[in-house]
């Protein structure tokens, strides 16, 4: 035991609360009880949570560049070899013969979208960043709006990655129509917010993942073989029609096709659709999966 | 209206029961430990307490606010330290603290008052500028106690905070959180396997299997020997 006498100091003092509501006197302004309305702490905590991204992001430029390894390398590399192998009929939005690298590049747009999604998403799962989503969540704001902050401040980190590959691309002299880039932020960004829901709801359900290589096995190779992001639904069904029924039903191959259209300035209207339609589920999946009374409880922590 | 009131809480992990009807509350400028060994219940009521998840039954009142009618407004009251560290190693402690003040809705020269007021009153002013990376143990749970204390709330729960932390962090940081209780009227609720962070006039809670054995003064309780009284209740070395 190792209490000494003097502790008395510390005696607890009920009734004599000697608490100061407002020491510093920032509460008695009027203002301060405007920036207490629900929509401005709101907005506070997202311009926060987006700072927080983009600070770490500077912090480990090792991120920025591992995320660009993997589809340059697939671009460079695979598609490369890849075009001798592969004739591409001239379907839209394709107007002429294009290269297989043309063909490649909004897939791959796709895969920076769903590993950067499923890693920022994932790492919830694992300790190191479970802290922070504990904190995230012990903030008085509706549970709805963190997880939105939460989605948006990661699909904008994709988003930046998406788009200096695609300058790496153009700088290798795989270029789109000048106005297709700007057609494909939209696009691009919709398509992001999506597949971080679903890392959301992933997030949510899966109780322990070992490692980054089961999500790998699990989530991004079958999402990301099983559409339209390495070859045309046409030439797949002329391999084997029951796969190309798979890659359709695939949402991911809505999103590919999404950033495809829109690389070269045209909208896909199902595309679109489809890429909205599971977003609003996938979002829904996510909320449901972290509401307090189940979801994360579900999980002991 | 400063104080916690936790009603008959249970709560089950699948066929496993971790709370029974647990009941006890917690003046304002009150310090109470929450003494039990591992495995007691402890994390899993500081997780209803934050609300990270709900409780079978029971009802939890913060600052006279009820957790699952009111969240925001009783979140709004509490600060946490969880025991696992929540730091970004990265950043400098003042962009840490900055980040937890927007999540409370403080933004631009409030929260940098608000951010140094409570650096200062945990002694960590002059270590703002500092990388959290940098910070030793010690030095990085105080730095989450201030954190938990910008948005200055009611009540402060603290889960097992000195768990890794050398003898001398220890004292030090039980003895800071006494002070803000004592002085500042703070609520603190104290969770912890470790009798000797415990002094005589404190509140103290013994939690054991999901139940409440013991409530009342720490002096009370425990008479000249908190430690064999504990383990004669609980059967655990502390």
């Amino acid at each position: 035991m190792n209490i000494t006498p003097d502790r008395h100091l510390f005696t607890p003092q009920e009734p004599e609360v000697r608490y100061v509501a407002d020491p510093d006197g920032l509460d008695g302004d009027v203002d301060w009880k405007a920036a207490c309305a629900f929509p401005n702490r709101a907005v506070v905590a997202l311009s926060a949570i987006l700072q927080r991204e983009a600070l770490r992001l500077l912090g480990q430029q090792g991120r920025l560049f591992a995320a660009l390894v993997r589809p340059l390398v697939w671009l460079f590399v695979f598609a490369a070899g890849f075009r001798a192998a592969l004739g591409l009929a001239i379907t839209p939005p394709y107007q002429t013969y294009i290269t297989y690298e043309i063909y490649i590049t909004p897939g791959l747009v796709g895969m920076i979208l769903l590993f950067n999604g499923m890693q920022s998403s994932l790492s919830l799962v694992y300790d190191r960043e479970m802290g922070s989503m504990r904190l995230l969540l012990t903030a008085p704001l509706p549970r709805w709006w963190l997880l939105t902050c939460k989605l948006v401040a990661g699909s904008l980190v994709s988003v930046l990655q998406a788009y200096v590959f695609l300058a790496v691309a153009a700088a290798w002299g795989i270029r789109f129509p000048p106005g297709g880039y700007l057609a494909a932020l939209p696009a691009i960004t919709l398509a992001a917010l999506m597949v971080g829901a679903l890392g959301l709801v992933l997030s949510s359900f899966i109780r322990q993942l070992e490692n980054f290589a089961g999500v790998m096995n699990f989530v991004i190779f079958p999402v990301f073989f099983l559409s339209s992001a390495l070859y045309p639904l046409w030439k797949m069904a002329e391999a084997w029609p029951l796969l190309r029924d798979v890659c359709a039903v695939n949402p991911f191959t809505h999103a590919v096709e999404l950033i495809r259209f829109a690389l070269h300035a045209q909208l896909e209207p199902l595309a679109l659709t489809v890429t909205i339609v599971a977003l609003a589920v996938f979002g829904a999946g996510a909320i449901w999966g972290y509401d307090p009374a189940r979801g994360l409880a579900a999980r002991k922590i | 209206m400063g104080g916690l009131n936790v009603e008959a809480v249970t709560h089950a992990w699948g066929a496993r029961r971790a709370l029974e009807e647990v009941s006890f509350s917690v003046a304002r400028g009150q310090f109470c430990a929450l003494l039990g060994p591992n495995g007691a219940g402890k994390s899993t009521l500081f997780g209803l307490l934050t609300r990270l998840f709900t409780p079978l039954a029971g009802g939890i009142v913060i600052a006279g606010h009820d957790l699952a009618r009111n969240p925001q407004a009783a979140l709004q009251r509490i600060g946490v330290v969880f025991q696992q560290p929540t730091i970004d190693l990265g950043l400098t402690v003042r962009r840490n603290l900055l980040y937890f003040a927007a999540l409370h809705g403080l933004s631009g020269r409030r929260a940098e008052i608000r951010v140094m007021a409570a650096l200062d009153r945990l002694g960590m002013a002059e270590r703002a500028g500092e990388r959290a990376g940098a910070l030793n143990g010690g030095h990085r749970r105080r730095m989450e106690i201030a954190r938990a204390l910008v948005h200055r709330p009611a009540i402060l729960l603290l889960d097992e905070p000195t768990v890794g932390l050398d003898g001398a962090a220890r004292a030090a940081i039980v003895d800071h959180v006494h002070r803000l209780a004592a002085e500042d009227g703070l609520t603190v609720l104290w969770a912890t396997h470790l009798v000797d962070e415990i002094r005589p006039p404190d509140r103290l809670v013994i939690l054991h299997c999901g139940r409440v054995l013991a409530d009342g003064k720490a002096g009370e309780i425990g008479g000249a020997d908190l430690t064999g009284r504990f383990i004669a209740m609980t059967g655990a070395a502390p």
